[in-house]
């Protein structure tokens, strides 16, 4: 690890002017993917700013319905909330299909949506790779790619989204709420928060520099039966290959979003509008235009019947 | 650690550099950099905490790791450094009342929290009911996880007595039930390289009143 110093933010305004104003600067929460990647020097901040002991970990309701999770909350404890397991039911169970118990103790709302890629391939430094190095190229295309992404992918990067949370927040269509380093702040749509790789895959999120994520706003319950479905290589304790995270109604209408898929959560609202049609429709729309290798095509095929089983558990 | 005029000794580096696996990658750029720092010598700062009942306080490099200053400096050997990434709980310790990898998070960002090892839960003369269940069911081999597993049993009984749901609930909107597939899956995060799982899952239920159940391992 490279030295750094480090420092307890005073408010969340403060961290965000600090953040912006000290070269190297970082902010830490967890620490879980943060210190991970900084002991192997992928990440070498020449700052830490703390911002933990914000006060925002807190979960709260939003008047008119709906719920702000703030920045801070664990894992555990927003898996834990009665509310979200009552009315938010798809993300109590992302969270808990994700990493173990002692790290969702630590990781922290804001934390999980910003983790970064587990291609093999950011993680190796002897290896090219456009996230970690932009312009080295990318060992994973034409390399071992069958955790990688088969949609949304770009010729500098192939890499997914490991986040399971992320994936049941898209299809909630929650908001990431932000302070900038003016003090201003914003709530950028879930959906617009990731970005597709594109020719610069080192930009992974919205955020601009020094701008701090807050909270996450959930809008009002949309009923409906909430899945998320995991599909990996052990039974606990892994990434996932496929994930889908859905939220059905009665009448079959409702969303259903993907993960271990892309860059970002995978979700198509016009492929949702197919769910009454059932999961083959839903499935060809929601991949059309992917982009597999050899590796990991049968992600494809998985994709489909995990959308097929969770639309059949969803009416059963 | 005294600092002297950017006289870095190797053991130092390697005392506070990361993983097994990062340690060549650390002395080469790692090592530079602090050679490069020179008359400002890696930063420190004080944390104070209290470790197994007693208040400690330490100057140490920002960049120790609560798992290197457990053992490095507190000489609580009995935490274990398995893969210092977070996948295979030996450093698993109770800060707070929760249990966490002490290897992915900063000493200096426990200033003021409680930390139990496994030295603190019990002692030889006076065991845990944890640490007697796992002697009284064989739940290691090696016993270079157990310090790990015994703190992560620990919380589990009181995660599933706090109504926290996990992966294998089958209805969230109720409390989790005290089974052993409910031990098993929020054991997940605790490796054994010597495969002594269905004994630990024995002593656990054991511990908790309940029947194991289930496959053995
Ligand atoms: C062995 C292992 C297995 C795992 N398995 C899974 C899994 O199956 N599924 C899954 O989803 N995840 C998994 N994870 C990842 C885990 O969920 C993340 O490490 C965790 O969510 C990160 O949260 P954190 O608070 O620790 O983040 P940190 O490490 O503290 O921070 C991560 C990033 O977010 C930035 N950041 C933090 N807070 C803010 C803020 N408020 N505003 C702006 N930026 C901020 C930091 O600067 C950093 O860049 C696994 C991790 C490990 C080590
Ligand atoms: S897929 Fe992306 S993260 Fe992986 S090596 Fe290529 S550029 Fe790097
Ligand atoms: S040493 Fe911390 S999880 Fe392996
Ligand atoms: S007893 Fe040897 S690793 Fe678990």
């Amino acid at each position: 690890m490279r030295p750094f110093t480090y420092e307890r933010a005073a408010s969340a305004r403060d961290a965000a002017a600090k953040a912006a104003a000290t070269p190297g600067a970082r902010f830490i929460a967890g620490g879980t993917n943060l210190l991970d990647l900084m002991k192997l020097e992928i990440e070498t901040p020449t700052h830490l700013i703390d911002v933990n002991g914000l006060g925002m970990d807190k979960i709260e309701p939003i008047d008119g319905g709906g719920l702000r999770i703030g920045a801070l909350v664990r894992n555990t404890d927003l898996a834990a909330d009665a509310r979200v397991r009552k009315s938010y039911g798809v993300l109590t169970r992302a969270l808990v299909a994700g990493a173990s118990g002692q790290l969702r103790n630590k990781a922290t709302t804001a934390g999980n949506l910003l983790q970064r890629t587990r291609c093999p391939y950011f993680y190796d430094v002897n290896m090219p790779c456009n996230k970690r190095k932009p312009g080295s190229g990318c060992a994973a295309i034409g390399g071992f790619s069958r955790q990688l992404a088969v949609i949304g992918t770009s010729d500098a990067c192939i890499a997914t989204h490991p986040s399971d949370m992320a994936v049941a927040m898209r299809v909630l269509d929650a908001s990431v709420e932000t302070i900038r380093p003016d003090g201003t702040t914003r709530a950028i749509p879930i959906a617009d928060f990731h970005l597709l790789p594109g020719s610069t895959p080192q930009k992974e999120t919205a955020l601009d520099k020094g701008e701090m994520i807050i909270s996450v706003a959930l809008p009002k319950p949309r009923g409906g039966t909430h899945i998320y479905r995991k599909v990996r290589d052990r039974a606990s304790y892994a990434f996932a290959l496929v994930s889908v995270a859905a939220v059905i109604n009665r009448d079959g209408t409702g969303a259903v979003a993907l993960g271990g898929m892309a860059h970002k959560p995978w979700r198509v609202e016009e492929a949702d509008a197919l769910l009454p049609k059932g999961s083959k429709a839903v499935a060809e729309r929601l991949l059309a235009g992917a982009t597999p290798r050899e590796d990991n095509a049968f992600k494809l095929t998985l994709a489909q019947r995990t959308i097929a089983s969770v639309i059949a558990e969803a009416k059963a | 650690m005294t600092e002297g005029c950017g006289a870095i000794s190797r053991r130092d580096v390697l005392k506070t550099s990361a993983a097994g696996a990062a340690i060549a990658g650390s002395l080469g750029p790692g090592g530079m950099a602090m050679a490069q720092a020179g008359a400002n010598a890696p930063p420190h700062m004080p944390v104070r905490m209290e470790v197994n009942g007693k208040p400690v306080s330490l100057d140490l490099d920002t960049r120790t790791t609560l798992l290197d200053a457990l053992r490095e400096h507190l000489k609580f050997t009995g935490t274990k450094k398995g893969c210092d990434h977070g996948q295979c709980g030996a450093c698993t310790v109770i800060v707070n009342g929760r249990r966490i990898n002490s290897c992915l998070t900063l000493a200096v960002m426990h200033e003021g929290d409680t930390v139990t090892t496994i030295e603190g839960l019990g002692t030889p003369d006076n065991l845990h009911p944890m640490q007697a269940a796992f002697v009284a069911h064989d739940g290691y081999q090696c016993g270079y996880c157990t310090p790990g597993q015994i703190c992560s049993a620990v919380s589990v009984l009181e995660e599933i007595r706090a109504g926290i749901p996990s992966h294998v609930t089958q209805d969230i909107g109720k409390a989790p039930a005290m089974t052993t597939t409910e031990m098993r899956e929020r054991m997940s995060g605790n490796i054994c390289r010597c495969g002594a799982y269905s004994n630990i899952a024995e002593a656990m239920a054991d511990v908790a009143g309940v029947k194991a159940e289930g496959v053995k391992a």
